[in-house]
């Protein structure tokens, strides 16, 4: 436990220093919510209405974007291998990294995700909805993230490769995100149990997830 | 303890790299790896290491009751630093004391920064570092917990004369205690091996 | 100019300067607030609402006058390589983005009374969040890249790219609003406004512009520091 802590605690000091991570993924997920209004048009109806949907997609992209700097860096300086011979399974390795890179990504666009939703003009009472689910949602997002990061670690265009394997594992993600954040108007009925279905998905990636991406970058290194 | 090699083939991309190598290896002895670029001096290591598995054959350990795999009591020291330049020295090397599960972080901190005479460059930040000061740090890790095997590859490669004596001395110091040594180098790193091994002749 | 443009000499000049300029700004304030906050008539439309246009209008100004400055002191430093020049392109950049974004806060803030939402993408506010975009991809150059002279090259480029996108962005944008709103409903430049509502709004401006120079003089000397610093460290750590 006490190396699972230090391993987390200096990803967050690197994060901290490093800046980048935190601040572009906040950047990014700003300049979408202007992208949208320019695209689609200033009408605050129209706006509202789409707004969870836009909102839940610009996190997954904001996740997607910093995902292949989970493992890169420690892969560039020989620090992964050092890993696998530490007295920690690379499992917990990977579910380290998966809780750092939530708590300096998901979360905090998690937390600024009702500011945003300001600027689409989204009912004030979503604001708890919408940080909840998106917290959960996020840490599914982040373990998921892991796995792509895991296969591309090492791979020269893996960002590209990454986006089109992990995408496609955040789709029950969004579903239900966006169900537990439209309200009980737009979905009657679900709004409830989409928040139990996207802790029992954030559950099931805990478990999954680092088994995935231990073996995956066990084969890495081979 | 004694650490056991038994017909270990490599094969890398395709190609065969070495064959049907063996050797034993005990406590206090030296091994020591040479021959031409691309003769499998890393490969061997990494494969004692645990980082890939060999095409044939078996490496043990015998004499231990418990069950940590060959590169949990293992200390490898690659090419590449594993230093976070954001870092400052001491943190970096409290991180690593931290991971491989040091019982006194503190105190694996000292004796990292004693092996090389780092103590004055504790609170700067690595990312300041020299080439040779990062690798006398990447070095100092092999101080922060005691572990019997020791892997070293190309370890004297950016030091200087000074520092070269310092590892030498660090190296006898670990074969002394009965620690194992197993090393690559070009140059030579003035410290008598029990064994060497001429990786370009098997290939 | 070259004879000040010397760091040494600079952070000597500035240290003096600084005193002067931090007074004067204060007081500039004094009057700009008193003016704008109790001498100022209230409007027969917004009532006291109003007053958030002296706190607003000056900031959208300094948005635009800070990223103008940065892109000056860039091409500065591009074509004369002087290290003054990308330190005071470099510092500009966080005071021109609070100011930014104060006025994107304070836009809302307006907005709330006036059109009954937080937020409305009318022209001018979408204009300025683009820019503060602007300035967040500026402060990323300079944190992504660690060698100093290449960052400064690298940003200065990026500056100058956005600044002469600027205008393009701000027509494109009153074009789209255009399109879909005929008329903003807030107006307030050109001569309409009112002789009690200008004086307090330029004093106000004047304020800002004095806060600005004085935060950014402070900026550029802890810059210089933080500088010499990282040099003797690595004369230090390296022998």
């Amino acid at each position: 436990m006490k190396i699972f802590l230090a391993l987390i605690a200096r990803d967050l000091t690197l994060a901290i220093r490093q800046g980048g991570g935190v601040g572009m993924a906040l950047g990014f997920f700003l300049a979408v919510m202007v992208l949208l209004p320019l695209g689609i048009g200033p009408d605050l109806k129209l706006l509202q209405r789409i707004a969870p949907g836009a909102l839940w997609i610009t996190l997954l992209l904001s996740v997607l974007l910093s995902a292949d700097r989970i493992f890169q860096p420690d892969d560039d300086d020989g620090s992964l291998e050092l890993f696998s011979l530490g007295l920690m399974p690379m499992e917990l390795v990977a579910l380290a990294k998966a809780i750092a890179h939530w708590i300096t990504t998901g979360l905090p666009l998690a937390i600024a995700a009702p500011a945003l939703g300001v600027l689409l003009n989204l009912d004030s009472s979503l604001f708890l909805p919408l940080l909840a689910a998106m917290g959960l949602g996020s840490m599914a997002l982040s373990l998921l993230a892991t796995i792509g990061a895991a296969v591309t670690v090492g791979l020269k265009r893996g960002g590209l490769i990454l986006s089109l394997l992990i995408l496609p594992l955040y789709v029950p993600v969004l579903i239900f995100g966006v169900a537990a954040t439209a309200g009980q108007n737009a979905m009657p009925g679900v709004f409830g149990s989409s928040l139990l279905i996207l802790l029992a998905i954030a559950l099931a990636c805990l478990v999954l997830a680092p088994a995935a991406s231990a073996a995956l970058l066990r084969a890495h290194m081979k | 303890m004694r650490l056991i090699a038994d017909k270990i083939d490599c094969e890398r991309g395709g190609r065969r790299v070495f064959s049907d190598l063996s050797f034993t290896l005990g406590s206090g002895e030296g091994l020591l790896l040479t021959g031409a670029n691309g003769s499998g001096k890393t490969s061997l290591l990494r494969l004692i290491a645990g980082l890939g598995d060999p095409a044939g054959g078996t490496f043990s350990i015998d004499g231990m009751d418990d069950d940590l795999a060959i590169g949990q009591r293992s200390h490898y020291v690659a090419h590449r630093n594993a230093l976070k330049t954001a870092l400052s020295v001491e943190e970096n090397l409290a991180f690593w004391a931290k991971f491989m599960g040091a019982s006194d972080v503190a105190a694996g901190i000292e004796r990292g920064l004693g092996l090389f005479n780092l103590d004055h460059l504790a609170s700067y930040s690595a990312g300041l570092l020299s080439q040779g000061q990062a690798r006398r740090l990447a070095l100092s890790r092999l101080e922060l917990v005691a572990r019997p095997i020791w892997l070293l590859d190309e370890p004297s490669v950016g030091l200087d004369e000074a520092s070269c004596k310092q590892l030498a001395a660090a190296m006898n110091s670990h074969m002394d205690k009965g620690g194992l040594l197993i090393a690559t180098t070009h140059t030579g790193l003035g410290v008598s091996f029990t064994k060497t091994i001429d990786m370009s002749e098997g290939a | 100019m070259q004879k000040y443009a010397n760091p040494t000499r600079f952070y000597a000049l500035s240290g003096k300067v600084l005193p002067w300029l931090a007074a004067a700004t204060l007081l500039a304030f004094a009057v700009g607030l008193y003016l704008a906050l109790v001498k100022a008539p209230q409007d027969y439309q917004q009532g006291e609402t109003v007053r958030i246009m002296f706190v607003h209008v000056p900031a959208a100004w300094m948005a635009m006058f800070c990223y103008s400055t940065i892109a000056l002191a860039s091409a500065i430093g591009l074509v004369w390589r002087h290290p003054l020049a990308d330190v005071a392109a470099k510092c500009a950049a966080p005071i021109g983005a609070s100011f930014t974004f104060l006025a994107l806060v304070t836009g809302s803030l307006w907005g709330k009374p006036m059109w009954g939402t937080w937020w409305v993408w009318d022209a001018r506010l979408t204009s300025v969040f683009v820019l503060f975009l602007l300035y967040l991809g500026y402060m990323a150059i300079w944190q992504a890249i660690e060698e100093p002279l290449r960052a400064a090259r690298v940003a200065a480029i990026v500056a100058l790219v956005g600044f002469v996108n600027v205008p393009i962005i701000k027509f494109s944008v009153d074009w789209w609003n255009s399109l879909h709103q005929p008329a903003s409903v807030l107006r307030m430049d050109g001569p309409a406004i009112h002789m009690d509502l200008l004086a307090p709004l330029l004093v106000m401006g004047l304020a800002y512009t004095l806060l600005f120079f004085t935060l950014h003089l402070i900026a550029i000397r802890s810059e210089i520091t933080r500088r010499r610093i990282r040099v003797i460290e690595l004369a230090e750590v390296q022998g």
